[in-house]
């Protein structure tokens, strides 16, 4: 019996115009942004994550606080961190090495052009690989830096990629300018996906430092933990660490010890936002689709008031005409939802072909059947509920009036 | 041989309110229908012979007085159960046909049984058996709008017989059609009448009654004026307004 309202429904829906259809507007809106959102949900936290460079889960990093302006890691700070302070935390137990590292904006010139960049330096050591996988440089194209390396330079992969700046590539091999001294590339970075990262020059400390004539002064520090399950202990030693030398209060730290969760915290905080702030969109937009099938249904209660006293004269009871436009009125929100969920599934496909082309990762589309099979049900019900009233007005026509 | 009561109407009368006033639509109306019969309500327009057609078609209760449906007094019942009577007992023929614009012949005829619940196979074998008493077999999967008027008016009366009504009610059933459409209509009606259905038929025109009634009830301003029966080939007066 249930069926025939069915039939009945879609054949009535499908000689519906256009006007109909519009009215659904918001809840495939709704519904697509609710879908696009989670479906993307992988792929965004991988996008937001590498723009924060969180690369090793085993890595604390330690800043100057007090910034005065803006600018790489370290720059503007008033009391910038030393070489003892990473010699110092090196020696913290449960932190497997420490490396200091110098970061600063530079100008480089090749191919007659001038690009303003950042510079990270590399620390002098013996265990360079350590180094290598502790701050995420890998190459691409070319080679690391070894020791006494101190004319070359390796360079991020917007260098190479990226031919806008320079009018064409740069590869391993080519003579670059860095603040008016020559150095030879050896080596093009693997894209990371972030903008500071892509475009950075890694080079030994020693040519950097000469570069910037500084001394000591280190702007970021990364230590290695032993083990993972270190890491809050070591966490609190370095503060306890830091706050000795620097000669500060509990509370009143100029300086900065941070680590992954920490950042990882901050991404899902800034991703919980970017869904809140969707969500309520979507709920404002389905709110709106509801009041259209609301308008769309009584207009057509209107419409087929004939109808309706045809229908009753020929022996619908009340409740079979209310049945009849409860049951379309949830199809048409039905309807709705599935061009919303075809269409929320496809922005998040692109969605996804986007970051993992600009990250180079390989992040899937998130499709929960649940979801979808839920958010189907959810417009049915939606539009049922939209309907309710236009139907009951449906039922409680008079035949005699209706025919008139 | 005593015939049964169809329907009977008992000092019926229908009011109307309009703003202050009260419009007689109906007053005083005495009637009763036996099944087989074919009857016509007969009155100018503004007699109170729709009024009168509603009231017999159930489609609506009386202000005053008691209306029998074989033998059930359906004066005092819920729309619903009225609507379920009506749907079983009683036959609809329009003026402007009134078909669902959405479905096709076949579904228009289909639809009064989904309303009674019939099964979707039992419905389909007798919505093509019906059309095919009709000689419309071949236009069942058209929309109305693509019928012609005497087409559309043979839809109504298969769906009219949809239930196995006791009773067709026809209302101006030809007012829509030219003359030959018309007729065809008229003897397809004609032709359910001599298998045993009972006929109302509502019209506003003295010679189609008396073509094919053998009881016409004459309304003028809302009260019956007179009955007249067929004898033969003359009509003589039953009953008159005192």
């Amino acid at each position: 019996m249930i069926g025939d309202y069915f039939t009945l429904a879609l054949k009535n829906l499908k000689h519906r115009g256009i006007r109909s259809w519009l009215t659904l507007l918001g809840i495939f809106i709704g519904v697509m942004a609710v879908v696009a959102l989670i479906s993307l949900s992988s792929g965004l936290k991988t996008a937001i994550t590498s723009q924060f460079g969180v690369e090793n889960m085993e890595v604390i990093t330690i800043q100057a606080g007090g910034l005065s302006g803006y600018g790489p890691p370290g720059s503007g700070v008033t009391e910038p961190l030393t070489k003892e302070d990473a010699e110092a935390i090196d020696k913290v137990s449960g932190v497997d090495f420490a490396i200091g590292r110098v970061i600063s904006s530079a100008r480089i010139e090749f191919n007659k052009k001038t690009g303003f960049v950042y510079m990270a330096s590399i620390p002098e050591g013996n265990n360079l690989k350590n180094i290598y996988d502790t701050i995420g440089l890998e190459i691409e194209y070319g080679r690391h830096l070894k020791e006494g390396d101190l004319t070359k330079v390796v360079l991020g992969y917007n260098f190479y990629e990226n031919t806008e700046t320079f009018g064409k590539r740069i590869l391993p091999g080519d003579k670059v300018t860095i603040n008016d001294q020559n150095f030879e590339v050896v080596g093009i970075a693997k894209k990371k996906g972030s903008f500071i990262l892509d475009n950075m020059i890694t080079m030994q400390e020693d040519p950097l430092r000469d570069l910037l004539g500084e001394d000591d002064r280190v702007d970021v520090i990364a230590a290695k933990v032993r083990s993972p399950e270190l890491m809050d202990r070591a966490k609190e030693d370095i503060e306890k660490l830091m706050r000795r030398r620097r000669d500060v209060e509990v509370g009143k730290e100029n300086f900065e010890v941070s680590t992954p969760e920490a950042t990882l915290e901050m991404v899902n905080t800034i991703l919980g936002g970017v869904q809140a702030f969707i969500v309520i969109i979507a709920s404002i937009s389905i709110v709106v689709g509801a009041i259209g099938i609301v308008n769309t249904m009584t207009t057509s209660v209107l419409e087929r008031r004939r109808e309706i006293g045809v229908m009753k004269a020929v022996g619908a009871k009340n409740s079979q005409i209310f049945l009849q436009f409860f049951t379309e009125s949830g199809l048409l929100g039905l309807v709705g939802g599935i061009v919303g969920v075809t269409l929320g599934l496809l922005i998040g496909q692109v969605g996804v072909g986007v970051i993992n082309s600009f990250l180079g990762s390989e992040v899937p589309l998130d499709i929960n059947f649940f979801l979808i099979i839920g958010t189907l049900a959810g417009s049915f019900l939606i539009g049922s509920i939209s309907g309710i009233v236009p139907a009951m007005n449906a039922a409680k026509q008079n035949p005699v009036e209706a025919l008139r | 041989m005593e015939r049964k009561e169809l329907i009977k109407l008992k000092e019926v009368a229908k009011f109307y309110r309009m703003g202050d006033s009260v419009v007689k639509a109906l007053n005083n109306i005495q009637l009763k229908i036996y099944e087989g019969e074919f009857v016509a309500i007969m009155g100018p327009s503004g007699s109170g012979k729709s009024t009168c057609m509603n009231l017999v078609g159930s489609l609506d209760t009386p202000t005053k007085g008691v209306i029998y449906l074989d033998n059930q007094d359906i004066s005092t019942l819920h729309e619903s159960d009225l609507a379920q009577i009506r749907g079983r007992k009683i036959g609809f023929i329009f003026q402007s046909f009134n078909l669902i614009p959405n479905l096709t012949a076949k579904e228009n005829v289909m639809l009064p049984m989904m309303f009674q619940g019939s099964s979707i196979s039992k419905r389909e074998r007798k919505a093509r058996e019906l059309l095919d008493l009709v000689e419309l077999t071949d236009r069942q999967h058209h929309y109305p709008n693509q019928l012609s008027g005497g087409q559309r008016q043979r839809v109504a009366i298969a769906r009219s017989l949809a239930n196995d009504p006791e009773v067709i009610l026809a209302d101006e059933p030809t007012g829509n059609l030219d003359t030959k459409t018309g007729q065809i209509v008229l003897d397809f009606l004609e032709k359910l009448h001599k298998q045993g259905k009972t006929i109302i038929l509502v019209t506003h025109d003295p010679d189609l009654a008396q073509e094919y009634a053998e009881v016409i009830y004459w309304l003028k301003d809302g009260e019956l004026e007179k009955v007249t029966k067929r004898y033969g080939k003359e009509f003589r007066v039953i009953h008159k307004k005192k």
